[in-house]
């Protein structure tokens, strides 16, 4: 069956798919939908198999890799904008996620797409950083005084920040999980740990163990899993890249332990493991099994995440889908905030988006 | 086998269950719609598309569902499906068939970065192609229709679909969309022409589409070097005028009206040079069709001169 087309291309990297039309259909669909055409793409161009897909399917994969190369020509751009538009600060300024793989020349990076760039300050020094890219061009365009508050009071980041000319977003965060969360992490231990990026001063990039734990961890708390499959690949390629250097598994486990993220690792490496077989070594692995939670969490996460983790697009609906989405959403929020106050944030959320006129009315 | 060749309730099973699929310029689409508009319509505009068989490899699948549950049936609803996700807000279900348009066009601009795209008209006499980039309301699509009428050859009314390698333009022969008081003007000007129901109250106001003239699909794999880059303005009582523009100016300008100009970086800006270094490019006014069909039968002359 066509359910499992895209990730079976990277569950053994170096077997050709051999597909029908229709299945090179649902493979490019789902690849969009995944957000992955482009990095499916270079993984064509990576095993020498572009030139012989079929010439009805070649020029989306062509297509998707041009999209991909230009969007990275323009977060090389904002970056150096960004990096101008911070000059004066002393303190750290962090790439996150797909704007440190990149310009930190990570195996992620390649036909990777993105939405925005993710920057991580000190916490004392968020309003100082929004000022100054404020002063280069970058808006907080949230103008709902609720939104506001939700973001500034409970979040780990502020809400997003626009270009007023070349409509890029950044998002701007003091750290990875928000303080409100069960998983939340102290920003000033993972500052306390950065490694610069070469040829832009002033610019920094997690340790590769908080890189991990910070992918991991966004993956479960995000609640939107149409990247899922996307943040998982990264994840794999992170793993397979830093654990070429010694003890790195070690200082992993160590380093989960340390920042309290052992459960959202342990379903990150659980799935890693069931789709592309990367696998902790051998002396680690009954360390890797205590991380997770119950039996009971365990199992029904993994049902879950094994839906929900399929690119979201038709061909890979089963009946069961749904659900699982929806009750990885509500458990996203659960960890997210305690009871108090994620219950009436959902109902409000829910509420405005039945009802968008009435926001705009009492706005 | 064409469109045309199916009956009436074949195609209408086919759009209801596994998708017609056609050869639309270089793609190919499967269309899917249990909608009875948009079978409708296709009989009339699309009689002459080949059908093709369902084990080629489709470029765009576009399904206009109809709403669920209650809505269904209090407030009909037509709603475009790509991938499974809903692309715009769902529209009455009368604006089905120009939504259906709609959302080709957009497949094609969101994905078919093989080609730069402009959002131009282009028609054809004799291997060479005038692009008429013009934004809406300038009358593009009124000239368009009217010239293809009376000796040029429609690619398209949208969208040029320009080769990265040698610039030469890819016809895609669509029905042409005529707004508001064009679709009378055309009635008028081409007896006998073709249209889809008008459609009022769209987001662009009332909308018809006309089927194109045969030679469009007889020639469909017949593409054309760029020759002259025209903006066209419709000025209400003007008499035709056709100004020399500057290339720099013209290229700047169709960058603009340009799908995936940024998205082909450096290729993009080759390419449009090459369009514009084979153009001359000029602003074109006017308010009757026939001063407009005389001022390019006179610009092809010219060229042979």
């Amino acid at each position: 069956m066509s359910t499992g087309l895209l990730e079976s291309i990277w569950t053994v990297p170096e077997r050709r798919p051999e597909l029908s039309n229709r299945e090179w259909e649902t493979l490019l669909g789902q690849a969009r939908q995944a957000r992955l055409l482009a990095r499916l793409a270079a993984h064509h161009i990576d095993q020498g198999w572009l030139t012989e897909v079929p010439d009805g399917p070649r020029p989306h994969l062509e297509g998707g890799l041009r999209l991909a190369d230009r969007q990275q020509h323009e977060v090389r751009w904002e970056v150096d904008c960004i990096g101008r538009a911070l000059r004066g600060f002393t303190s750290p300024v962090v790439l996150l996620k797909g704007a440190a793989y990149l310009m930190a020349d990570l195996p992620p990076a390649r036909g990777r797409l993105f939405a925005d760039i993710d920057l991580m300050v000190p916490r004392e020094q968020i309003e100082a950083v929004e000022s100054a890219l404020f002063a280069a061009g970058w808006i907080c365009e949230e103008r709902d005084p609720y939104n506001q508050r939700y973001y500034r009071e409970w979040m780990h980041e502020i809400p997003p920040l626009r270009h007023v000319q070349r409509n890029t977003y950044i998002d701007l965060h003091h750290t990875i999980t928000p303080p409100t969360s069960r998983f939340n992490v102290d920003g000033s231990k993972l500052l306390a740990n950065l490694q610069p990026l070469s040829g832009h001063a002033g610019l920094y990039v997690l340790a590769p163990t908080d890189m991990v734990l910070h992918s991991a961890v966004h993956l479960f708390q995000e609640g939107e899993f149409g990247h899922g499959l996307r943040d998982l690949l990264d994840l794999n390629d992170l793993l397979l890249h830093f654990s070429k250097s010694n003890g790195f598994w070690d200082n992993l486990l160590n380093r989960a332990d340390a920042l309290g993220l052992q459960i959202p690792l342990f379903h990150a490496l659980f799935h890693i493991q069931r789709l592309f077989g990367t696998a902790a070594p051998e002396h680690l692995q009954s360390r890797v099994e205590r991380l997770g939670p119950n039996a009971f969490s365990r199992t029904l996460m993994a049902w879950m995440l094994g839906l929900a983790l399929r690119p979201d697009h038709p061909s890979c609906d089963t009946r069961w889908t749904g659900l699982a989405r929806w009750l990885l959403y509500v458990r996203s929020h659960a960890l997210r905030m305690p009871p108090h106050l994620v219950i009436p944030h959902l109902i409000r959320k829910a509420w405005m988006q039945r009802f968008p006129e009435k926001k705009a009315e009492s706005a | 086998m064409n469109v045309g060749g199916l009956s009436a309730s074949v195609l209408h099973r086919q759009l209801e269950n596994d998708g017609l699929i056609l050869r639309i310029g270089p793609f190919s689409f499967r269309l899917v719609s249990a909608i009875p508009a948009i079978a409708h319509e296709l009989e009339a505009l699309y009689a002459d598309y080949p059908v093709l068989d369902s084990d080629q490899f489709v470029d765009y699948t576009v399904t206009i569902a109809q709403g669920s549950g209650l809505r269904r049936w209090l407030h009909p609803q037509a709603i475009f499906k790509f991938d499974g996700a809903e692309v715009f807000v769902p529209l009455p279900e009368d604006h089905a068939f120009p939504l259906l348009e709609w959302s080709m066009n957009w497949c094609i601009s969101m994905h078919a970065h093989h080609y730069l795209l402009l959002h131009s008209a282009v028609i054809e006499r004799e291997g060479c192609a005038v692009i008429l980039p013009a934004p809406p309301g300038s009358g593009k699509s009124t000239l368009c229709a009217g010239l293809v009428h009376r000796g040029w050859r429609l690619l398209s009314d949208e969208l040029a679909l320009i080769s990265l390698t040698d610039a030469a333009i890819t016809p895609l022969g669509r029905p042409i969309s005529l707004k508001n008081q064009s679709i009378d003007i055309i009635r008028n000007f081409v007896p006998g022409a073709v249209f889809s129901r008008v459609v009022h109250d769209t987001s662009k106001g009332s909308v018809s589409l006309l089927k194109v003239p045969p030679e469009t699909l007889t020639r469909i794999r017949e593409t054309a070097q760029p020759r002259w880059v025209i903006f066209p303005k419709y000025v209400a009582g003007s008499t035709p005028k056709l100004t020399p523009r500057s290339k720099a100016n013209s290229m700047l300008e169709l960058g603009r009206n340009s799908f995936n100009y940024m998205v082909l970086g450096l290729k993009g800006f080759e390419v449009l040079s090459k369009v514009i270094d084979a153009s001359d490019c000029y602003d074109f006014q006017y308010s009757q069709l026939h001063d407009a069909v005389a001022v390019f039968d006179d610009l092809v002359a010219r060229r042979n001169t």
